[in-house]
């Protein structure tokens, strides 16, 4: 597999949040339909454990299925030396004396038995672990969603297949997963911004604290949208301020915008004043650091 | 002693404000577990006073000794994570991205690779109102959060002599740290909020769930909001036979917890009750009425 790198001419934006349930999905799904009324742009759904934004764009559209290899033993070329249980260091493999036991769950997929096996017994063989859907549901929005199967593991793989479906394309946004660990670093690798979504609350202001911090590791410029803002966001403001983050968009807390994007709805569409200002952060974002207007 | 788990799919949902509540409810003595690992959110709620700290070390990782190296590139082509880099005609190990498999040191001819034991984050455990409380904190980047969660129940179960309950605040999400999360639970609280995404993170973790067959509880938060998808998010419990142990209606009281107030539980109001209701019915059902 090549290393990521950051492709030329994409303009790659990237919806994060550290913790879930902040308005990630809100925000992503919005400034995406605003930016499809003026460009094309390609949205991709990276948060493949529980992928939401298809509920805002339900469409038909191509189904591929991802996979990842596991070793399968060749019996009668294994001369049972044990070297492949010795490399694994995932506990795939045990050697047992008259056969190799392989747990497909826990295989990352690294090859390194097969190349360890003096033999050549090991041949690596396809496991389905998830699914890509691309779709186009409005003209100039093309929707790629990743979706890891219930009960596996490799997330970081379905990711990396979805980012493969948009690496031509100019515009990316990607709805990132929760959470600072691998699947977050895959979604974020090689972008030029990151929208940071918070809210005013300590788990909220806690969590954005962790996120920027992979931000700020990675070298990624970001601003913060604060949702679901009840006037307490004197904290979040304080943390922005701190570190030069600035503070792009403030959504209210507000049972009718809750509402609307509860039951799959776009706030944008239902609210005109939302479209407005949805399309003044895009501008933004476009305007500011692609150095050309939306 | 009986381990429970609080999770929820999505994140946002409550799980936390939900787990501190029986933490504070349940009888009997208890031993916390926040399995968040990304954001554990459960100390700011019950602001545990440190009683020790350890760091974590996740998967080995590949490091390349400069002066042995020949340069080959044997290791990048070996590499399936894309760990290995040619910065400036050197090869080098992005230690994001290295997975710890070792493949790289399998084919270098100069044994130039060796693996090194990475500290990729610190475990705590503290003591607050409710018992002791293992959780971690994870540098930003590091992989191997299922690994951790693994280590955090690993921790609490070596304690757990004297306790009656493990309560285990869970990540969101259905993989690796859920996973780890809910094998060897005996009851799962499941909580969901009535919404198109929460319904639809809620019915995936449901069947992630089914496979490890622990007994499942759900719980509705913010049931109010929207009660034609409560309907329908009962509908799908009693297909399931899964019983809904609560409705929580949306209240202001549970965000003044969270901004540092006195605890929801411990206050009057119709959240208050409805976790009270919650609480006695786990009770009950862990047989400790």
């Amino acid at each position: 597999m090549r290393n990521r790198q950051k492709v030329n001419d994409q303009m790659r934006i990237v919806v994060a949040s550290g913790k879930g349930g902040t308005g990630k999905t809100l925000v992503t799904a919005n400034l995406a339909f605003v930016l499809s009324q003026k460009m094309a742009i390609t949205l991709e759904d990276c948060d493949v454990e529980e992928p939401n934004l298809h509920l805002y764009f339900p469409s038909s559209g191509k189904e591929t299925v991802v996979t990842i290899t596991v070793p399968g033993i060749d019996e009668s070329a294994c001369t049972l030396c044990g070297k492949c249980g010795e490399a694994c260091r995932y506990g795939a493999i045990t050697a047992l004396s008259d056969r190799v036991l392989i747990f497909p769950d826990l295989c990352h997929s690294c090859g390194g038995c097969a190349l360890a096996c003096p033999a050549l017994a090991i041949e690596e063989v396809e496991r389905p672990i998830g699914m890509i859907k691309v779709s186009f549901p409005l003209p100039g929005l093309k929707l790629i969603s990743g979706r890891l199967n219930e009960g596996e593991v490799q997330t970081v793989a379905v990711i990396r297949e979805v980012r493969t479906r948009s690496e031509d394309d100019p515009l990316v946004i990607a709805d990132a997963p929760p959470g600072t660990s691998c699947p977050l670093v895959e979604t974020l690798e090689g972008c030029n911004y990151c929208l940071l979504v918070t809210e005013p609350t300590p788990f909220g202001l806690h969590d954005l604290a962790l996120a920027a911090e992979v931000v700020q590791v990675m070298g990624v410029p970001a601003g913060i949208v604060i949702n679901k803002n009840d006037g307490n966001d004197g904290d979040i403001v304080d943390f922005a301020k701190t570190h030069s983050l600035p503070v792009l968009m403030s959504i209210p807390l507000d049972r009718e915008i809750a509402r609307v994007h509860n039951n799959g709805d776009l706030v944008c569409l239902k609210f005109p004043e939302w479209r407005e200002r949805f399309a003044a952060l895009a501008h933004c974002l476009l305007g500011e650091y692609a150095g050309g207007g939306a | 002693m009986i381990r429970l788990a609080v999770v929820s799919g999505k994140g946002g949902t409550g799980k936390t404000v939900i787990s501190a509540s029986l933490a504070l409810l349940l009888p009997g003595k208890k031993i916390l577990v926040d399995a968040d690992v990304d954001a554990s959110n459960l100390p700011l709620l019950l602001s545990p006073k440190k009683i020790w700290e350890k760091p974590f070390f996740g998967m080995e990782k590949a490091h390349i000794d400069p002066d042995r190296c020949l340069q080959c590139g044997a290791c990048r082509n070996s590499c399936r994570s894309g760990a290995v880099r040619l910065d400036e005609n050197r090869y080098r190990v992005e230690n994001f991205r290295c997975e710890g498999c070792a493949a790289c040191t399998l084919v270098c001819p100069a044994e130039a690779i060796t693996m090194v034991r990475h500290r990729s984050g610190v475990v705590t455990c503290g003591l607050t109102g409710a018992g002791p409380l293992v959780y971690a904190h994870l540098f930003p980047g590091e992989g191997n959060s299922g690994l951790l969660v693994h280590e955090l129940k690993k921790i609490a179960s070596q304690r757990v002599d004297g306790f009656d309950l493990m309560l285990v605040d869970g990540p969101p999400g259905t993989g690796c740290p859920l996973i780890s999360t809910v094998s060897g639970t005996d009851l799962l609280v499941v909580v969901t909020e009535p919404s198109v995404s929460g319904d639809h993170d809620f019915q995936r973790v449901i069947r992630v769930a089914n496979r490890f067959r622990p007994r499942i509880r759900v719980v509705i938060n913010r049931a109010d909001l929207n009660p034609d998808r409560v309907v329908s998010i009962e509908q799908f419990c009693r297909e399931q036979n899964i019983p809904v142990i609560g409705r929580i209606p949306f209240d202001e009281s549970v965000i003044r917890w969270v901004r540092g107030g006195e605890p929801a539980p411990l206050t009057s109001g119709p959240a208050s009750e409805a976790i009270h209701t919650i609480a006695s019915n786990i009770a009950q059902e862990l047989g400790t009425p």
